[in-house]
């Protein structure tokens, strides 16, 4: 008796030491994968030196800064000051006369993408918009040439949980997809509700076809990462005790993805526009214990402010959109400026590749449409949606330590009239408007015919429905000319 | 005592009425003699006018400058340290035609037909539109509402947003709209090959050289038999006063090649009158419409190239380019995706960010329309004499900043409330908020 006792412990000795051979093995594994990555990361990302002298310089968090200057090195900010002298080697911008402000961030969009849907069923968290990405669209450049450095290149809405999302930095001519993710920004998925998921459901025949179903469909999800979650919670437990002969359960990418959800690893931006399916997830969510949450488009998100401000939600809007849609139809232009009023955090987004090159004049219709000041309108491109996308330590306000991404705008950026000049992103000069090639074409292709095309420039539909659009009658029958 | 409660029960049942019946009805617009003064007039045609007044009486504006003299009869409003700008005027929209987009129920901008000019926008505009308010207490007072669709889907119409029907709403203005036939792609979603799409445009333009000749018979037919020896045919009767040069065609035309093709066209058939809309590649051919001397509707401002090399800004400084080779250039706003007409001040804003002369852009929003759709006599600056179409503002109307706080009408004030401004009373402060007791 005293001797099985004993061999049994001596085995749980020797498979405890095994276990931490594992576990050391499984980090010089780790480590040796991540610095590679790392290695591999930092060799693609440019970053700059640059001096920006004696601008106006709107920190956003720390006041306006009247003739002053920023220096970026290796592309980071150093140092905000009046008179810095211009260390050896760094390209300098004299901005006198001009606003110089962080760069501008999207919380929602879809440039840089080759595909924006994986709308084959109610449910693909197991997809990422990172493996869609395309360094090489105009689309990038043209959102440089507003001021916008950062965007979040989302999933899109044509069923009830899309896929995972990527925050890019705009670092037009790079060629590497992966050189364009953001390092270190935090992973993020899209859900969407209302008439974008239930029209996929409708043409499919499958659930959800009402925003019924769209509650069912998330509930039902999430419910089943959990079972997940504890069938693997079970197996690690069992498989350290000697003797046991089950089997893994099976490994699901999908499931994994909401597991990390559930566990608060993925920040959720939820496609949203009536403020009864805003205020479903808001418990749904708090019934998971999902805490980081934005809401995306929301039109109705003004009728909820006081449950979004609670619950600690925020919400990303149009400034003016409506009419395309029943589900815009109740909106109100007055929408950011009221859940400003209330507390909620708030953004301003674009989800188009004209408006991403206008931001500053959509946040700028907050002061008509509820009299926001200079810093609260400007605080909605900025700092707001860094903090939404989780990556405020990083970008959204002029401050020493953080990237070197800069905008610099002739006039004041919430007038009609300013025009930007530069952008910058990681001390690098992305958009130099002096510079502009005008003709973008390396050479004229002579083979082409077709080189017009007519972008829906009237802003009809959201533009989440990419790839799917045969839903909403975008056919090639269509007749706009 | 009794009494005196029964007294207090009515007294306070009378006030419940007046107050609920004061509630429940939506303000409306109100008629009179009104003097607007201290004010800055951005009279349009006739510069700027420091601390001046701007008298309306019977809807039409009878007295402006700085030394006029206040009928005793009217309603003083106080513009110290405000503007005076005409009504704005909207070469693009589809207000009172689309309701909601997606939603087939709810749109009336496109009917069956590839021919079809006597369809009438008119005939479909709802005078209770929810973009009317939404956009005229912008300052958008007037607009073209037009249909879309096919190679002629109809007769666009100039309106004021405000009435009851759309007869009141009229302005004085129609047009035949044409979309002429596009070599370009009509969006991501349009995968057609290049043969496809080269064909169709040439099958579009036999087509519409053929109702042109067939209008051009119908014409002399009509002329010859003093209108007794033609039978029912509407296509044609629509087209006799375009063919006459009465009513214009409004040539919806973008890509560079169909600028030219159109200006061919124009020419060949010696079309009378001619507006041209869209026009987003104008620049390539600026000079060319210059010499034909076809004014321009074009817009919107704020949008992408059509062509993806193109410069980033090469629409934003598209109307400036046009205008500077001496193009009769109007702006338009043509947000019709989304309703929001109320920014063309800001598509004429980005205009000038662009390179557009400030003045030029201001009219092109405001005189410079009126006199493409022939209503130079009625709307388009302050002058004595025209309709009282004018609003009030604390700023240059180009700015986001700038609050409009007086729209008037055909002399009409408009109450200054939309849906949107409604849900901000109602939401700005929720009650109840958070907890409902």
């Amino acid at each position: 008796m005293a001797s099985s006792a004993a061999s049994l412990l001596k085995e749980q000795k020797i498979l405890k030491s095994k276990i931490q051979i594992d576990e050391k093995m499984k980090k010089i594994i780790l480590s040796i994968l991540a610095s590679g990555f790392l290695t591999v990361a930092l060799a693609q990302v440019e970053k700059g030196n640059i001096l920006i002298k004696n601008g106006t310089v709107l920190t956003i968090t720390k006041g306006i800064l009247e003739s002053t200057d920023v220096l970026v090195k290796d592309g980071k900010i150093t140092q905000i000051a009046k008179g810095i002298a211009a260390p050896a080697g760094v390209k300098i911008i004299d901005a006198s006369g001009l606003y110089v402000m962080p760069g501008i961030i999207d919380a929602h969009s879809h440039i840089g993408l080759d595909a924006i849907n994986e709308g084959t069923n109610a449910i693909t968290p197991e997809v990422w918009t990172g493996d869609a990405i395309n360094p090489f669209q105009m689309s990038i450049y043209r959102a440089l040439a507003g001021g916008c450095t950062v965007s979040h290149a989302l999933h899109g809405s044509a069923n009830s949980i899309g896929g995972q999302s990527q925050t890019i930095k705009h670092r037009y001519g790079t060629f590497d997809p992966d050189a364009m993710k953001m390092e270190g920004a935090p992973r993020t998925i899209k859900f969407a509700l209302g008439e974008n998921p239930t029209s996929g459901g409708r043409s499919d025949d499958l659930q959800p076809q009402s925003r019924m179903g769209v509650e069912f469909v998330i509930r039902q999800a999430f419910s089943e990462a959990k079972q997940y979650m504890e069938r693997w919670k079970l197996y690690n437990k069992n498989k350290l005790v000697k003797g046991f002969r089950g089997a893994p359960p099976a490994y699901s990418l999908r499931y994994e993805t909401l597991a990390d959800l559930l566990r608060g690893e993925i920040i959720l931006h939820c496609h949203s526009y009536r403020a009864d399916e805003i205020n479903m997830v808001l418990k749904v969510c708090k019934d998971f214990g999902i805490k980081r949450l934005v809401f995306q488009h929301a039109n109705e998100a003004f009728k909820v402010a006081p449950e979004l401000a609670a619950a600690g939600a925020s919400a990303s809007v149009f400034s003016d959109w409506w009419q395309y849609k029943l589900e815009v139809y109740y909106s109100t232009a007055y929408n950011a400026a009221i859940l400003v009023r209330n507390g909620v955090v708030t953004s301003i987004n674009s989800d188009s590749p004209d408006l991403i090159r206008h931001l500053y004049h959509e946040a700028g219709k907050t002061q008509k449409y509820g009299g926001l000041s200079d810093d609260e309108a400007l605080s909605l491109i900025t700092i707001n949606p860094a903090k939404q996308l989780g990556i405020e330590n990083r970008v959204g306000s002029l401050e020493v330590g953080k990237d070197g991404d800069v905008a610099i705008f002739k006039n004041h950026p919430l007038s009609i009239y300013a025009v930007p000049q530069y952008s910058i992103v990681d001390g690098m000069v992305r958009f130099d408007r002096e510079k502009d090639a005008g003709d973008m074409r390396l050479m004229p292709d002579p083979k082409e015919t077709i080189d017009v095309t007519f972008y829906e420039t009237g802003h009809s539909h959201d533009n989440c429905m990419q790839g799917v659009e045969t839903l909403f009658g975008h056919d090639q029958n269509e007749n706009k000319n | 005592m009794r009494k005196i409660q029964s007294i207090y029960g009515i007294v306070i049942a009378v006030i419940c009425f007046v107050v609920i019946h004061v509630e429940a009805q939506s303000p409306k617009g109100k008629y009179g003699t009104f003097a607007l003064t201290n004010a800055t007039i951005e009279t349009i045609t006739q510069g700027t006018i420091a601390n001046g007044t701007v008298i309306i009486s019977n809807g039409k504006i009878t007295a402006v400058g700085a030394n006029v003299q206040v009928p005793s009869s009217a309603e003083v409003i106080n513009c110290s340290g405000l503007k005076i700008y005409p009504g704005m005027i909207d070469g693009g929209t589809r207000i009172g035609l689309l309701e909601i987009g997606q939603i087939p129920q709810a749109s009336d901008t496109r009917e069956k037909g590839d021919i079809i000019p006597q369809m009438k926008a008119l005939t479909a505009v709802n005078p209770n539109a929810t973009a009317i308010p939404i956009t005229r207490i912008s300052g958008v007072t007037t607009v073209i509402t037009a249909p879309t669709g096919g190679l002629m889907p109809g007769t666009a119409v100039l309106i004021n947003l405000h009435g009851y029907t759309p007869d009141q709403m009229y302005a004085g203005f129609e047009g035949v709209v044409v979309n002429f036939p596009s070599t370009g792609r009509r969006g991501f979603f349009d995968r057609r090959t290049d043969e496809d799409i080269k064909k169709a445009s040439e099958k579009a333009l036999k087509q519409l050289n053929d109702v042109w000749d067939k209008a051009m018979q119908y014409h002399k037919l009509d002329s010859a038999t003093k209108g007794k020896g033609v039978t029912y045919y509407p296509e044609m009767q629509t087209m006799i006063p375009v063919v006459r040069g009465e009513v214009p065609l409004m040539i919806e035309v973008n890509a560079q090649k169909d600028i030219q093709t159109a200006l061919k066209w124009v020419k060949e058939k010696k079309v009378k009158k001619v507006i041209f809309t869209g026009v987003s590649e104008g620049w390539r051919e600026a000079a060319n419409i210059a010499k034909a001397n076809i004014p321009v509707v074009t817009g919107p401002v704020i949008a992408i190239p059509n062509r993806e090399y193109d410069r980033y800004d090469a629409i934003y400084a598209n109307a400036g380019r046009m205008k500077k080779a001496g193009v009769k250039v109007a702006i338009r706003s043509e947000e019709d995706g989304n309703g929001n007409y109320r920014n063309l001040p800001y598509h004429a804003g980005f205009a000038v960010a662009y390179g557009m002369n400030k003045e030029d852009a201001l009219k092109a929003i405001t005189i410079t329309p009126a006199e493409i759709f022939n209503v130079s006599d009625k709307l388009g600056s302050i002058e004595v004499g025209k309709d009282a179409t004018l609003f009030v503002c604390n700023g240059d109307i180009f700015e986001t900043k700038t609050q409009v706080s007086h729209v008037f009408i055909g002399g009409w004030m408009m109450p200054m409330q939309s849906r949107q401004t409604l849900l901000y009373e109602e939401f700005l402060k929720r009650e109840p908020g958070l907890s409902k007791n």
